[in-house]
Protein backbone atom coordinates (compact mmCIF):
# COMPACT_ATOMS: atom_id res chain seq x y z
CA UNK A 1 0.00 0.00 0.00
CA UNK A 2 1.42 3.34 -1.04
CA UNK A 3 1.57 5.72 2.03
CA UNK A 4 1.12 9.68 2.01
CA UNK A 5 4.48 10.78 4.09
CA UNK A 6 3.23 14.65 3.63
CA UNK A 7 0.01 16.82 2.59
CA UNK A 8 0.57 19.83 0.60
CA UNK A 9 0.23 21.47 3.86
CA UNK A 10 2.71 19.63 5.60
CA UNK A 11 5.07 20.88 1.97
CA UNK A 12 3.90 24.60 2.28
CA UNK A 13 5.16 24.43 5.99
CA UNK A 14 8.47 22.63 5.01
CA UNK A 15 9.39 25.01 2.36
CA UNK A 16 8.58 28.10 4.67
CA UNK A 17 10.74 26.71 7.18
CA UNK A 18 13.86 25.73 4.66
CA UNK A 19 13.35 29.34 3.17
CA UNK A 20 13.81 30.87 6.25
CA UNK A 21 16.97 28.43 7.54
CA UNK A 22 18.65 29.72 3.86
CA UNK A 23 18.14 32.95 4.63
CA UNK A 24 19.39 33.02 8.21
CA UNK A 25 22.40 30.55 7.50
CA UNK A 26 23.65 33.17 4.68
CA UNK A 27 22.48 36.14 6.94
CA UNK A 28 20.20 37.71 4.06
CA UNK A 29 20.27 37.47 0.66
CA UNK A 30 22.92 38.80 -0.70
CA UNK A 31 24.87 36.80 -3.89
CA UNK A 32 22.32 33.98 -2.95
CA UNK A 33 21.14 32.14 -5.71
CA UNK A 34 19.10 28.52 -6.44
CA UNK A 35 19.77 26.09 -8.53
CA UNK A 36 16.77 23.25 -9.10
CA UNK A 37 17.87 19.70 -10.71
CA UNK A 38 14.86 18.76 -13.51
CA UNK A 39 12.17 18.28 -13.34
CA UNK A 40 11.40 18.00 -9.23
CA UNK A 41 14.25 20.29 -8.03
CA UNK A 42 13.30 23.03 -10.25
CA UNK A 43 9.48 23.33 -8.77
CA UNK A 44 11.02 23.44 -5.54
CA UNK A 45 13.25 26.02 -6.12
CA UNK A 46 10.99 28.60 -7.52
CA UNK A 47 8.38 28.17 -4.43
CA UNK A 48 11.50 28.77 -2.28
CA UNK A 49 12.05 32.02 -4.31
CA UNK A 50 9.08 33.19 -3.82
CA UNK A 51 9.20 32.70 -0.27
CA UNK A 52 12.03 34.25 0.75
CA UNK A 53 10.62 37.04 -1.94
CA UNK A 54 7.55 37.67 0.67
CA UNK A 55 9.81 38.27 3.88
CA UNK A 56 13.01 39.00 2.21
CA UNK A 57 11.50 41.18 -0.64
CA UNK A 58 14.88 40.41 -2.76
CA UNK A 59 14.50 38.34 -6.38
CA UNK A 60 16.50 35.67 -5.90
CA UNK A 61 17.61 33.95 -9.39
CA UNK A 62 16.52 30.60 -10.23
CA UNK A 63 18.56 28.32 -12.46
CA UNK A 64 17.34 24.57 -13.81
CA UNK A 65 20.09 22.28 -14.31
CA UNK A 66 19.77 19.11 -16.06
CA UNK A 67 22.57 16.75 -15.08
CA UNK A 68 22.44 13.85 -17.75
CA UNK A 69 25.62 14.93 -19.12
CA UNK A 70 27.30 14.63 -15.87
CA UNK A 71 25.65 11.12 -14.08
CA UNK A 72 28.14 8.59 -13.73
CA UNK A 73 25.33 5.79 -14.48
CA UNK A 74 25.12 6.91 -18.09
CA UNK A 75 25.75 3.51 -19.61
CA UNK A 76 22.92 2.01 -18.16
CA UNK A 77 20.50 5.05 -18.92
CA UNK A 78 17.40 5.12 -20.62
CA UNK A 79 16.99 6.97 -23.86
CA UNK A 80 15.59 10.05 -23.20
CA UNK A 81 15.45 13.92 -24.43
CA UNK A 82 18.15 15.89 -22.78
CA UNK A 83 16.13 18.78 -20.77
CA UNK A 84 17.61 22.09 -21.31
CA UNK A 85 19.90 23.92 -18.96
CA UNK A 86 18.78 27.42 -18.03
CA UNK A 87 21.10 29.28 -15.80
CA UNK A 88 19.74 32.79 -16.24
CA UNK A 89 22.75 34.25 -13.84
CA UNK A 90 26.97 33.94 -13.47
CA UNK A 91 27.46 31.12 -10.55
CA UNK A 92 30.75 33.11 -10.57
CA UNK A 93 31.27 34.05 -6.71
CA UNK A 94 28.24 33.37 -6.15
CA UNK A 95 26.01 31.41 -2.77
CA UNK A 96 24.43 28.57 -4.97
CA UNK A 97 21.60 26.19 -2.88
CA UNK A 98 21.14 23.70 -5.25
CA UNK A 99 17.13 22.29 -4.39
CA UNK A 100 16.45 18.93 -5.27
CA UNK A 101 13.20 16.53 -4.25
CA UNK A 102 14.52 13.43 -2.89
CA UNK A 103 17.59 12.89 -1.51
CA UNK A 104 18.73 9.45 -1.95
CA UNK A 105 22.26 8.52 -2.63
CA UNK A 106 23.68 11.22 -3.42
CA UNK A 107 25.08 11.05 -7.43
CA UNK A 108 22.61 13.30 -8.51
CA UNK A 109 24.04 15.81 -6.26
CA UNK A 110 27.68 14.74 -6.87
CA UNK A 111 26.70 15.27 -10.82
CA UNK A 112 25.00 18.41 -10.03
CA UNK A 113 28.03 20.04 -8.14
CA UNK A 114 30.36 19.20 -11.02
CA UNK A 115 27.75 21.03 -13.67
CA UNK A 116 27.76 23.55 -11.44
CA UNK A 117 31.75 23.99 -11.42
CA UNK A 118 31.85 23.60 -15.33
CA UNK A 119 30.30 27.12 -15.03
CA UNK A 120 32.44 28.79 -12.98
CA UNK A 121 33.57 28.99 -9.49
CA UNK A 122 31.11 29.40 -7.10
CA UNK A 123 31.62 31.05 -3.49
CA UNK A 124 29.96 28.07 -1.58
CA UNK A 125 27.67 25.45 -2.23
CA UNK A 126 25.07 23.95 -0.35
CA UNK A 127 22.21 22.00 -0.78
CA UNK A 128 18.46 21.98 0.11
CA UNK A 129 16.11 19.01 -0.17
CA UNK A 130 12.85 18.15 0.72
CA UNK A 131 12.45 14.44 1.76
CA UNK A 132 16.39 12.40 2.15
CA UNK A 133 15.35 8.81 2.23
CA UNK A 134 18.52 7.90 3.66
CA UNK A 135 21.32 5.48 1.57
CA UNK A 136 24.35 7.61 0.59
CA UNK A 137 26.58 6.35 -1.17
CA UNK A 138 28.69 9.22 -1.49
CA UNK A 139 30.43 11.84 1.68
CA UNK A 140 27.55 14.21 0.87
CA UNK A 141 24.89 16.09 3.11
CA UNK A 142 22.05 18.59 2.64
CA UNK A 143 22.65 21.50 4.58
CA UNK A 144 18.45 22.54 4.86
CA UNK A 145 16.40 18.89 5.10
CA UNK A 146 12.64 19.08 4.78
CA UNK A 147 12.05 15.83 6.24
CA UNK A 148 14.00 13.14 7.22
CA UNK A 149 12.43 9.72 5.79
CA UNK A 150 13.68 6.33 6.91
CA UNK A 151 13.37 3.67 3.98
CA UNK A 152 14.37 0.65 2.72
CA UNK A 153 16.59 0.61 -0.44
CA UNK A 154 13.67 -1.22 -2.83
CA UNK A 155 10.97 1.49 -1.96
CA UNK A 156 10.50 4.78 -3.56
CA UNK A 157 9.73 7.90 -2.70
CA UNK A 158 7.76 10.22 -4.83
CA UNK A 159 7.12 13.62 -4.80
CA UNK A 160 3.62 14.95 -6.82
CA UNK A 161 3.66 18.63 -7.17
CA UNK A 162 0.76 21.23 -8.80
CA UNK A 163 2.85 22.29 -11.27
CA UNK A 164 3.25 18.68 -13.05
CA UNK A 165 -0.91 18.65 -12.34
CA UNK A 166 -1.07 16.88 -9.58
CA UNK A 167 -2.26 17.64 -5.90
CA UNK A 168 1.19 18.36 -4.03
CA UNK A 169 1.90 15.22 -1.78
CA UNK A 170 4.81 13.18 -0.82
CA UNK A 171 4.03 9.20 -0.99
CA UNK A 172 6.13 6.05 -0.36
CA UNK A 173 5.48 3.57 -2.67
CA UNK A 174 6.43 -0.19 -1.59
CA UNK A 175 8.85 -2.00 -3.83
CA UNK A 176 6.46 -4.36 -5.04
CA UNK A 177 4.46 -1.72 -6.45
CA UNK A 178 7.63 0.55 -7.34
CA UNK A 179 8.41 -3.01 -9.73
CA UNK A 180 5.11 -3.49 -11.42
CA UNK A 181 4.78 0.51 -12.29
CA UNK A 182 8.41 -0.04 -14.11
CA UNK A 183 7.10 -2.83 -16.12
CA UNK A 184 4.54 -0.72 -17.15
CA UNK A 185 7.58 1.67 -18.77
CA UNK A 186 7.43 4.32 -15.96
CA UNK A 187 9.86 6.88 -16.91
CA UNK A 188 11.89 7.63 -13.60
CA UNK A 189 15.17 8.02 -11.75
CA UNK A 190 16.33 6.29 -8.82
CA UNK A 191 14.50 8.03 -6.48
CA UNK B 1 16.78 -2.21 -36.80
CA UNK B 2 17.86 1.12 -38.01
CA UNK B 3 15.66 3.32 -36.26
CA UNK B 4 16.44 5.22 -32.69
CA UNK B 5 16.31 1.87 -31.38
CA UNK B 6 18.99 0.87 -33.66
CA UNK B 7 22.63 0.92 -32.98
CA UNK B 8 23.73 3.40 -36.10
CA UNK B 9 22.72 5.93 -38.04
CA UNK B 10 22.88 4.83 -41.73
CA UNK B 11 20.25 7.03 -43.60
CA UNK B 12 17.25 9.37 -42.72
CA UNK B 13 15.29 7.02 -44.72
CA UNK B 14 15.32 4.54 -42.19
CA UNK B 15 14.37 7.06 -39.60
CA UNK B 16 10.68 7.51 -38.30
CA UNK B 17 9.50 11.03 -37.44
CA UNK B 18 9.61 10.68 -33.94
CA UNK B 19 13.75 9.09 -34.19
CA UNK B 20 14.43 12.55 -36.06
CA UNK B 21 13.18 14.45 -33.34
CA UNK B 22 14.94 13.03 -30.18
CA UNK B 23 17.99 14.38 -32.07
CA UNK B 24 16.58 17.46 -32.86
CA UNK B 25 14.91 18.12 -29.48
CA UNK B 26 18.21 17.25 -27.43
CA UNK B 27 20.44 19.47 -29.92
CA UNK B 28 19.66 22.51 -27.89
CA UNK B 29 20.86 20.94 -24.81
CA UNK B 30 24.42 20.57 -26.55
CA UNK B 31 24.41 23.92 -28.11
CA UNK B 32 24.20 25.28 -24.79
CA UNK B 33 27.31 23.81 -24.06
CA UNK B 34 29.41 25.09 -27.09
CA UNK B 35 28.66 28.83 -25.64
CA UNK B 36 29.70 27.72 -22.55
CA UNK B 37 33.49 29.02 -20.47
CA UNK B 38 34.38 25.68 -20.72
CA UNK B 39 32.80 23.70 -23.87
CA UNK B 40 32.84 20.28 -22.83
CA UNK B 41 31.06 17.87 -20.70
CA UNK B 42 32.08 14.16 -19.50
CA UNK B 43 29.24 12.60 -21.18
CA UNK B 44 30.69 10.22 -23.03
CA UNK B 45 33.88 10.03 -20.93
CA UNK B 46 36.40 6.66 -21.81
CA UNK B 47 34.81 6.35 -25.04
CA UNK B 48 36.30 6.18 -28.31
CA UNK B 49 35.56 7.62 -31.72
CA UNK B 50 36.90 7.11 -34.99
CA UNK B 51 36.72 9.16 -38.22
CA UNK B 52 37.03 6.47 -40.96
CA UNK B 53 37.08 9.40 -43.81
CA UNK B 54 38.01 7.65 -47.13
CA UNK B 55 37.16 10.29 -49.34
CA UNK B 56 38.34 14.12 -48.68
CA UNK B 57 36.32 16.46 -46.42
CA UNK B 58 37.64 18.52 -43.88
CA UNK B 59 34.54 20.29 -42.77
CA UNK B 60 32.82 17.13 -41.84
CA UNK B 61 35.89 15.24 -40.43
CA UNK B 62 36.78 18.35 -38.41
CA UNK B 63 33.14 19.44 -36.62
CA UNK B 64 32.66 14.97 -35.83
CA UNK B 65 36.49 15.50 -34.19
CA UNK B 66 35.25 18.23 -32.13
CA UNK B 67 31.98 17.27 -31.44
CA UNK B 68 32.98 13.91 -30.11
CA UNK B 69 36.20 15.95 -28.14
CA UNK B 70 33.16 18.27 -26.99
CA UNK B 71 31.79 14.84 -25.12
CA UNK B 72 35.21 14.34 -23.56
CA UNK B 73 35.55 11.10 -26.14
CA UNK B 74 39.02 10.31 -27.09
CA UNK B 75 39.17 10.61 -31.05
CA UNK B 76 41.17 8.96 -33.77
CA UNK B 77 41.49 10.20 -37.62
CA UNK B 78 41.90 7.69 -39.92
CA UNK B 79 42.09 8.80 -43.75
CA UNK B 80 42.69 7.55 -47.34
CA UNK B 81 45.79 9.02 -47.83
CA UNK B 82 47.53 8.03 -44.89
CA UNK B 83 46.05 4.84 -44.30
CA UNK B 84 46.87 0.92 -44.92
CA UNK B 85 43.81 1.29 -47.69
CA UNK B 86 46.40 2.17 -49.61
CA UNK B 87 48.79 -0.74 -49.14
CA UNK B 88 45.60 -2.61 -50.42
CA UNK B 89 43.93 -4.14 -47.67
CA UNK B 90 39.94 -4.02 -47.90
CA UNK B 91 37.81 -1.54 -46.60
CA UNK B 92 36.40 -4.28 -43.97
CA UNK B 93 39.99 -5.60 -42.96
CA UNK B 94 40.69 -2.18 -42.31
CA UNK B 95 37.56 -1.20 -40.36
CA UNK B 96 37.48 -4.27 -38.38
CA UNK B 97 41.04 -3.16 -37.54
CA UNK B 98 40.02 0.14 -36.39
CA UNK B 99 37.11 -2.00 -33.87
CA UNK B 100 40.04 -3.82 -32.60
CA UNK B 101 41.53 -1.25 -31.47
CA UNK B 102 38.71 -0.11 -29.18
CA UNK B 103 36.38 1.96 -31.36
CA UNK B 104 33.03 2.50 -30.10
CA UNK B 105 31.72 4.86 -32.61
CA UNK B 106 32.98 4.91 -36.30
CA UNK B 107 32.30 7.63 -38.45
CA UNK B 108 32.74 6.69 -42.19
CA UNK B 109 32.48 8.44 -45.15
CA UNK B 110 33.40 6.33 -48.26
CA UNK B 111 32.49 6.95 -52.41
CA UNK B 112 30.59 4.12 -52.59
CA UNK B 113 26.64 4.28 -51.80
CA UNK B 114 25.89 1.39 -49.19
CA UNK B 115 29.30 1.36 -47.58
CA UNK B 116 28.11 1.98 -44.30
CA UNK B 117 25.21 -0.44 -44.29
CA UNK B 118 27.65 -3.17 -45.61
CA UNK B 119 30.06 -2.44 -42.41
CA UNK B 120 26.79 -2.52 -40.28
CA UNK B 121 26.62 -6.27 -41.24
CA UNK B 122 30.35 -6.93 -39.37
CA UNK B 123 31.28 -4.31 -37.24
CA UNK B 124 29.69 -4.21 -33.14
CA UNK B 125 30.49 -0.26 -32.60
CA UNK B 126 28.19 2.17 -33.35
CA UNK B 127 28.02 3.76 -37.06
CA UNK B 128 27.66 6.82 -38.10
CA UNK B 129 27.16 7.35 -41.87
CA UNK B 130 29.23 11.13 -43.07
CA UNK B 131 28.38 10.45 -46.73
CA UNK B 132 28.49 7.74 -48.07
CA UNK B 133 28.66 7.99 -52.85
CA UNK B 134 25.28 9.94 -54.10
CA UNK B 135 23.09 7.88 -51.38
CA UNK B 136 22.56 9.80 -48.01
CA UNK B 137 24.37 12.45 -45.74
CA UNK B 138 22.13 12.25 -42.78
CA UNK B 139 23.71 14.31 -39.98
CA UNK B 140 23.74 17.34 -42.72
CA UNK B 141 20.23 16.63 -42.75
CA UNK B 142 19.77 16.77 -39.03
CA UNK B 143 21.56 19.70 -38.63
CA UNK B 144 19.60 21.65 -41.82
CA UNK B 145 16.56 20.19 -39.85
CA UNK B 146 17.29 21.24 -36.30
CA UNK B 147 18.37 25.36 -38.13
CA UNK B 148 15.00 25.49 -39.91
CA UNK B 149 13.58 24.60 -36.01
CA UNK B 150 15.20 26.52 -34.47
CA UNK B 151 14.26 29.90 -36.94
CA UNK B 152 10.93 28.96 -38.04
CA UNK B 153 9.64 26.77 -35.05
CA UNK B 154 8.83 23.88 -36.88
CA UNK B 155 7.91 22.16 -40.22
CA UNK B 156 4.27 21.59 -40.55
CA UNK B 157 3.44 23.22 -44.37
CA UNK B 158 6.68 24.66 -44.58
CA UNK B 159 7.54 25.41 -48.21
CA UNK B 160 11.06 24.29 -48.83
CA UNK B 161 13.28 24.85 -51.64
CA UNK B 162 16.37 22.91 -52.62
CA UNK B 163 17.86 23.96 -55.44
CA UNK B 164 21.10 22.89 -57.53
CA UNK B 165 22.64 19.51 -58.69
CA UNK B 166 20.23 17.25 -57.01
CA UNK B 167 21.00 14.07 -59.02
CA UNK B 168 24.45 13.66 -57.41
CA UNK B 169 23.85 15.40 -53.54
CA UNK B 170 23.67 13.24 -51.21
CA UNK B 171 22.62 16.32 -49.20
CA UNK B 172 19.44 16.78 -51.12
CA UNK B 173 18.32 12.75 -50.87
CA UNK B 174 18.75 13.37 -46.59
CA UNK B 175 16.76 16.38 -46.70
CA UNK B 176 14.11 15.26 -48.73
CA UNK B 177 13.35 12.22 -46.66
CA UNK B 178 14.01 14.21 -43.40
CA UNK B 179 11.64 17.22 -44.30
CA UNK B 180 9.28 15.14 -46.35
CA UNK B 181 9.11 13.13 -42.69
CA UNK B 182 8.61 16.38 -40.58
CA UNK B 183 5.89 17.29 -42.80
CA UNK B 184 7.55 20.22 -44.81
CA UNK B 185 6.20 20.72 -48.52
CA UNK B 186 9.37 20.23 -50.85
CA UNK B 187 10.02 21.79 -54.03
CA UNK B 188 13.22 20.71 -56.16
CA UNK B 189 14.71 23.54 -58.57
CA UNK B 190 17.29 22.83 -60.94
CA UNK B 191 18.48 22.07 -64.27
CA UNK B 192 16.07 19.31 -65.80
CA UNK B 193 19.76 17.26 -66.27
CA UNK B 194 20.19 17.38 -62.67
CA UNK B 195 16.75 16.87 -61.45
CA UNK B 196 15.75 12.82 -60.51
CA UNK B 197 12.11 11.60 -61.61
CA UNK B 198 12.31 9.23 -58.79
CA UNK B 199 12.02 11.82 -56.36
CA UNK B 200 8.65 12.63 -57.42
CA UNK B 201 7.56 9.53 -55.82
CA UNK B 202 8.19 10.77 -52.89
CA UNK B 203 5.32 13.87 -52.83
CA UNK B 204 8.17 16.51 -54.14
CA UNK B 205 7.45 18.69 -56.80
CA UNK B 206 9.99 19.44 -59.72
CA UNK B 207 10.63 22.80 -61.40
CA UNK B 208 13.37 24.07 -63.91
CA UNK B 209 12.44 27.84 -63.21
CA UNK B 210 13.88 29.35 -60.39
CA UNK B 211 11.17 31.85 -59.69
CA UNK B 212 8.85 29.12 -59.68
CA UNK B 213 10.51 26.98 -57.33
CA UNK B 214 11.52 29.93 -55.02
CA UNK B 215 7.64 31.44 -54.61
CA UNK B 216 6.58 32.39 -51.09
CA UNK B 217 9.56 30.26 -50.27
CA UNK B 218 10.20 30.18 -46.36
CA UNK B 219 13.46 27.91 -46.67
CA UNK B 220 16.04 27.88 -49.75
CA UNK B 221 18.34 25.35 -49.47
CA UNK B 222 21.33 26.08 -51.66
CA UNK B 223 23.87 22.79 -53.01
CA UNK B 224 27.21 23.36 -54.18
CA UNK B 225 27.61 22.77 -57.69
CA UNK B 226 30.32 20.03 -58.01
CA UNK B 227 32.52 22.09 -60.39
CA UNK B 228 33.68 18.14 -61.63
CA UNK B 229 30.31 18.06 -63.02
CA UNK B 230 31.19 20.76 -65.13
CA UNK B 231 31.97 19.26 -69.15
CA UNK B 232 30.32 16.51 -68.85
CA UNK B 233 27.32 17.97 -70.53
CA UNK B 234 24.44 18.57 -67.25
CA UNK B 235 24.45 22.46 -67.89
CA UNK B 236 26.60 24.65 -70.32
CA UNK B 237 28.73 26.76 -68.66
CA UNK B 238 29.12 27.75 -65.14
CA UNK B 239 28.26 31.67 -65.58
CA UNK B 240 25.14 30.23 -68.03
CA UNK B 241 24.14 28.11 -64.55
CA UNK B 242 24.56 31.21 -61.72
CA UNK B 243 22.18 33.45 -64.76
CA UNK B 244 19.54 30.35 -64.62
CA UNK B 245 19.75 28.50 -61.08
CA UNK B 246 22.11 30.66 -58.88
CA UNK B 247 20.81 32.72 -56.04
CA UNK B 248 21.06 36.01 -56.58
CA UNK B 249 19.59 39.13 -54.63
CA UNK B 250 16.83 39.64 -57.41
CA UNK B 251 15.97 36.08 -57.26
CA UNK B 252 15.89 35.94 -53.43
CA UNK B 253 13.15 38.64 -54.04
CA UNK B 254 10.37 35.43 -55.14
CA UNK B 255 10.88 34.16 -51.29
CA UNK B 256 9.16 35.06 -48.24
CA UNK B 257 11.26 38.29 -47.32
CA UNK B 258 11.60 36.22 -43.40
CA UNK B 259 13.09 32.76 -45.78
CA UNK B 260 15.91 31.88 -44.22
CA UNK B 261 19.18 30.16 -47.04
CA UNK B 262 21.80 27.65 -46.22
CA UNK B 263 24.22 26.07 -47.82
CA UNK B 264 25.88 23.07 -46.73
CA UNK B 265 29.41 24.75 -47.75
CA UNK B 266 31.88 24.65 -49.20
CA UNK B 267 29.99 27.97 -51.34
CA UNK B 268 31.13 28.23 -54.84
CA UNK B 269 30.39 32.11 -54.52
CA UNK B 270 29.37 33.36 -58.11
CA UNK B 271 28.17 30.55 -59.04
CA UNK B 272 25.34 28.78 -57.24
CA UNK B 273 24.93 31.43 -55.01
CA UNK B 274 25.82 35.89 -55.06
CA UNK B 275 28.33 36.71 -52.28
CA UNK B 276 25.81 39.24 -51.41
CA UNK B 277 23.31 36.51 -50.47
CA UNK B 278 25.49 34.45 -48.83
CA UNK B 279 26.22 36.76 -46.36
CA UNK B 280 23.25 38.89 -46.09
CA UNK B 281 20.57 39.15 -43.38
CA UNK B 282 18.99 35.94 -44.69
CA UNK B 283 21.65 34.03 -44.53
CA UNK B 284 21.67 31.52 -42.19
CA UNK B 285 25.01 29.66 -43.50
CA UNK B 286 27.81 29.84 -40.04
CA UNK B 287 24.70 29.29 -37.74
CA UNK B 288 24.50 25.40 -39.54
CA UNK B 289 28.04 24.95 -39.47
CA UNK B 290 27.81 25.53 -35.47
CA UNK B 291 24.59 23.39 -35.11
CA UNK B 292 26.36 21.03 -37.18
CA UNK B 293 28.72 20.14 -33.67
CA UNK B 294 25.74 20.16 -31.51
CA UNK B 295 23.47 17.75 -33.66
CA UNK B 296 26.44 15.89 -34.13
CA UNK B 297 26.94 15.82 -30.24
CA UNK B 298 23.24 14.47 -29.72
CA UNK B 299 23.80 11.31 -32.44
CA UNK B 300 26.77 10.23 -30.82
CA UNK B 301 25.23 10.79 -27.46
CA UNK B 302 21.81 8.56 -28.13
CA UNK B 303 24.02 6.38 -30.27
CA UNK B 304 25.48 5.58 -27.21
CA UNK B 305 22.28 4.73 -25.55
CA UNK B 306 21.49 1.74 -27.54
CA UNK B 307 22.56 -1.34 -26.60
CA UNK B 308 23.90 -4.56 -28.47
CA UNK B 309 21.27 -6.87 -29.31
Amino acid sequence: MTKQLLDSKEIERTLTRISHEIIERNKGTEGLCLVGIQRGGVHLAERIAKKIKNTEGADIPVGSLDISFYRDDFRIRQPSVVSRTDMPFDVEGKKVVIVDDVFFTGRSIRAAMDAIMDMGRPALVQLAVLVDRGHRELPIRADYAGKNIPTSRGERVEVLLEEDGHADSVLLVPEEEAKDRDKNNRPGGEK
Amino acid sequence: MAGASGRHLLGIKELSAQDIMLYLNSAGSFKDILKRDIKKVPALRGRTVVNLFLEPSTRTRTSFELAAKRLSTDVINFSAPSSSILKGESLLDTALTVEALGADIIIIRHSSSGTPHMLSRHLKAHLINAGDGTNEHPTQALLDAFTIKEKKGGFEGLKVAIVGDIIHSRVAKSNVYCLKKLGADIRLVGPATLLPEEFRELGVSTTSSMDEGLDGADVIMMLRLQLERQGKGFFPTTAEYFRQWGLSKRRLEAAKPDAIVMHPGPMNRGIEIASAVADGDNSVILEQVTNGLAVRMAVMYHLDERKEQ
